[in-house]
């Protein structure tokens, strides 16, 4: 084992360059996840017909296939199929953004869903009764009362999603596990080092973040 | 509804969802398919067109595309054949991007069109062959063995049923040296560092694989070195997409130039440490 | 698009690596059940000591990736002088990671078991792992169940990193079926139907089992 070595500044440098990255990614996935999680949720609650079904089906199947698959599949498989004459095709982020985006917009649609049903029927009715529009109940009554129920999930949800971003280095994403492993070939003496120091790096990230959610929770209940 | 029904409903529509997929069409095996691409020189015009070549390499692989995390460059033969190759198609070595691939990601990134070339060890198989399409062999990297300096083994003849050779797991290297010498004993490993720790603690006499490995060790530890010529062929060459003749010529034509002006040559020193030997 | 024809040249394939994941995921799952049951009793045992061990293996592993922990195993303990092989560091990464949710649930069981039981067994003369194992223990079970399911499922499915150090699983011969094939659209789709075999049903069973158990309750 080289401390010393591993921990050298033009590591270190390099380390920070694909937390970067990772950040970078999981930002835009986290974004993007919620708001279609929720459009998705929403639709499942509220089972508009059709779109309800073939949704429950697709959330089905991605909750249930390995992300690592997925990453892969929407890298290098999607560009190979051509969608009424469209094809798509992405860079090495973009794709991960779309593989991950995908992937917990699926299981974020399910805390969606289940927050929403956890609210009470006789609530929905009495502010149906009230003269409130479907709409009008979601929003005003459901949505608001769901959401802090929600909070605590989410945010685990939203941890598994940054830890997740380490599966892209199958397709070579320059993320912090990526740029870990290539310091890690260098020399037999840096795996362990380098391995505490990524995992400390992941964990004061998503131990933030699980603290902050810690204190929403105080604040709402 | 029920659970029962929901299943079987999302049991339908899997199956239907199979089926549309059944029907829906790839592009793959069929790069030739678009317009544009069924001109073999489109994609020589496009980097003559956009001025820079996008060249994949291994970041990971010492001597041929290694990423130094200090400078931030990809570092290697790999790499500087690319250089090489922009100067001669594009009249500037700076005009390069080159993106990372590895063994998994190579072929369909050429095939998705995010690379121009491939210049990652990769050896020319007549099953890649159908996938794409090879320029001349730009290495001839082949089996061979890794000992400590002063060793009596000084090739492959000087193996016998008594040494004990180190290899990696699962490696064609194993199969090779044994049917070269019937009853050599083998030790095998997870990964060629692994061997050559081994090598270093005395556990064998020698450790093969492709000598491109093997001289990436030798410069990692001075007091080892490559021995004997090749006992196999392992042909590297550079992978361009399927049906793209123009581009595979417009490389052949850099290599044939880089080999008679002497610069295959130096660059085969600066990172080998000896001229090649000529078969 | 999609090819039959994979499927069926690269059957063996497909088999030897199906059943490697599924042989992973059991080992995985008895080894992370009993690890987690150990772990969540750390925590509640009110042994300080023991209680912040539990809590920290809880948290530091909860919030790293699974891939640190496997790489742990594959790469950082050959300098530590032990060699494990792709399979055997992937399946101990994955029992250990997992150990660590499933700990959390079970903990999250046995508290939900009212502490007057713990009292009552302990004044009818029963010590207090007897108590623990006879009388909490088997209660808390029937409501860890349902995230225990889900744990269950995640695990199979993150049994994929196997392939990342080479642990010939299903996703690992997905890989080399693709390296040979090239056909990579039809390779991964029917890679992914072998994960599904798995998963679905396990999906649709703890629906079902949630559902009774709600109900019972």
């Amino acid at each position: 084992m080289d401390f010393a070595g591993a921990y050298s500044p033009e590591n270190l440098k390099f380390l920070m360059e694909g937390l970067g990255m990772t950040l970078y990614v999981a930002f835009f996935a986290i974004i993007f996840s919620f708001v279609i999680g929720c459009f998705a949720g929403v639709i499942r609650y509220m089972k508009i017909p059709v779109l309800s079904q073939v949704l429950a089906v697709v959330v089905e199947i991605l909750r249930n296939l390995p992300l690592l698959l997925i990453i892969f599949f929407v890298q290098f498989a999607v560009p190979q199929i051509s969608f009424f004459g469209i094809q798509f095709k992405f860079t090495i982020p973009v794709g991960a953004i779309i593989a991950l985006t995908l992937f917990e917009a699926a299981m974020i649609s399910e805390i969606v869903r289940a927050g929403l049903n956890s609210i009470p029927k006789g609530q929905v009715e009495a502010a149906r009764s009230s003269g409130l529009g479907t709409v009008q109940t979601l929003w005003h009554i459901v949505l608001p009362q769901g959401l802090r129920r929600m909070v605590p999930p989410l945010v685990s949800q939203f941890i598994s999603l940054l830890k997740d971003t380490s599966l892209a280095v199958i397709v070579a994403l320059a993320e912090l596990m990526h740029n870990a492993q290539i310091i890690m070939g260098q020399n037999h003496n840096y795996p362990i080092p380098i391995l505490l120091l990524v995992a400390m790096i992941y964990f004061v990230v998503n131990y933030t973040l699980s603290l902050i959610s810690r204190r929403l929770e105080t604040r709402t209940v | 509804m029920s659970n029962k029904k929901r299943f079987s409903l999302l049991l339908v529509c899997m199956m239907a969802l199979v089926m549309v997929l059944g029907a829906c069409s790839t592009t793959k095996t069929n790069p030739s398919g678009g317009s544009a691409e069924s001109n073999t020189a489109a994609q020589l015009d496009q980097i003559k067109q956009r001025g820079k070549l996008i060249v994949g390499v291994k970041y990971d692989t010492k001597l041929f595309g290694l990423k130094d995390p200090g400078s931030g460059k990809v570092e290697g033969f790999d790499v500087d054949m690319a250089h090489a190759l922009a100067k001669s198609i594009l009249g500037d070595e700076s005009k390069v991007e080159l993106k990372e691939v590895t063994s998994k990601t190579r072929i369909p990134m050429l095939n998705n069109g995010d690379v121009d070339m491939v210049i990652a060890t990769m050896t020319i198989t007549d099953a890649r062959k159908k996938e794409v399409d090879f320029s001349d062999v730009y290495f001839q990297a082949g089996q061979s063995l890794l000992v400590k300096k002063g060793s009596p083994i000084q090739g492959i003849e000087d193996v016998t049923a008594d040494t004990t050779i180190l290899a990696a797991k699962g490696a064609t290297s194993i199969d090779n040296i044994e049917e070269k010498v019937p009853g050599v004993k083998v030790l095998e490993f997870d990964n060629y560092q692994d061997a050559f720790n081994a090598l270093k603690a005395g556990q064998g006499e020698a450790l093969t694989t492709d000598d491109a490995i093997l001289y990436g060790m030798a410069a990692q530890d001075p007091n080892y070195e490559v021995v004997g010529k090749p006992f196999t062929d392992e042909p590297y060459g550079i992978a361009v997409k399927k049906g793209q003749t123009g581009l595979v010529e417009a490389i052949n034509k850099g290599l044939t130039d880089m080999k008679a002006d002497g610069s295959y040559d130096e660059l085969y020193k600066k990172w080998i440490g000896k001229a090649p030997e000529s078969k | 698009m999609l090819d039959f024809s994979i499927l069926i040249e690269y059957f063996p394939d497909y088999m030897e690596g199906f059943l490697n994941t599924i042989q992973a995921s059991l080992i995985a799952l008895v080894g992370s059940f009993i690890l987690g049951t150990i772990i969540a009793v750390f925590r509640i045992t009110g042994i300080k000591p023991l209680q912040w061990l539990g809590t920290a293996y809880v948290e530091f592993i909860r919030n790293i990736p699974i891939l640190i922990v496997v790489l742990f195993f594959y790469l950082g303990l050959p300098s530590l002088g032990a060699r494990l092989d792709g399979f055997q560091a992937g399946t101990l990464g994955l029992t250990v990671y997992t150990s660590a949710f499933i700990a959390e649930a079970i903990r999250a069981g046995i508290l939900s078991v009212p502490k007057g039981q713990m009292e009552a067994a302990r004044s009818s003369g029963m010590s207090y792992i007897q108590s623990m194992l006879h009388v909490i223990l088997p209660q808390a079970i029937k409501l860890v169940i349902p995230p225990l399911s889900n744990q269950f499922i995640n695990l199979i499915k993150n049994s994929s990193v196997l392939t990342i150090v080479a642990g010939l699983d299903l996703m690992y011969f997905a890989d080399s079926i693709n390296g040979d094939s090239y056909a990579t659209v039809s390779t991964y789709i029917f890679t992914g139907m072998f994960y599904l075999i798995l998963t679905l049903p396990m999906s649709y069973g703890s629906h079902v089992l949630e559902r009774r158990l709600a109900k019972s309750s």
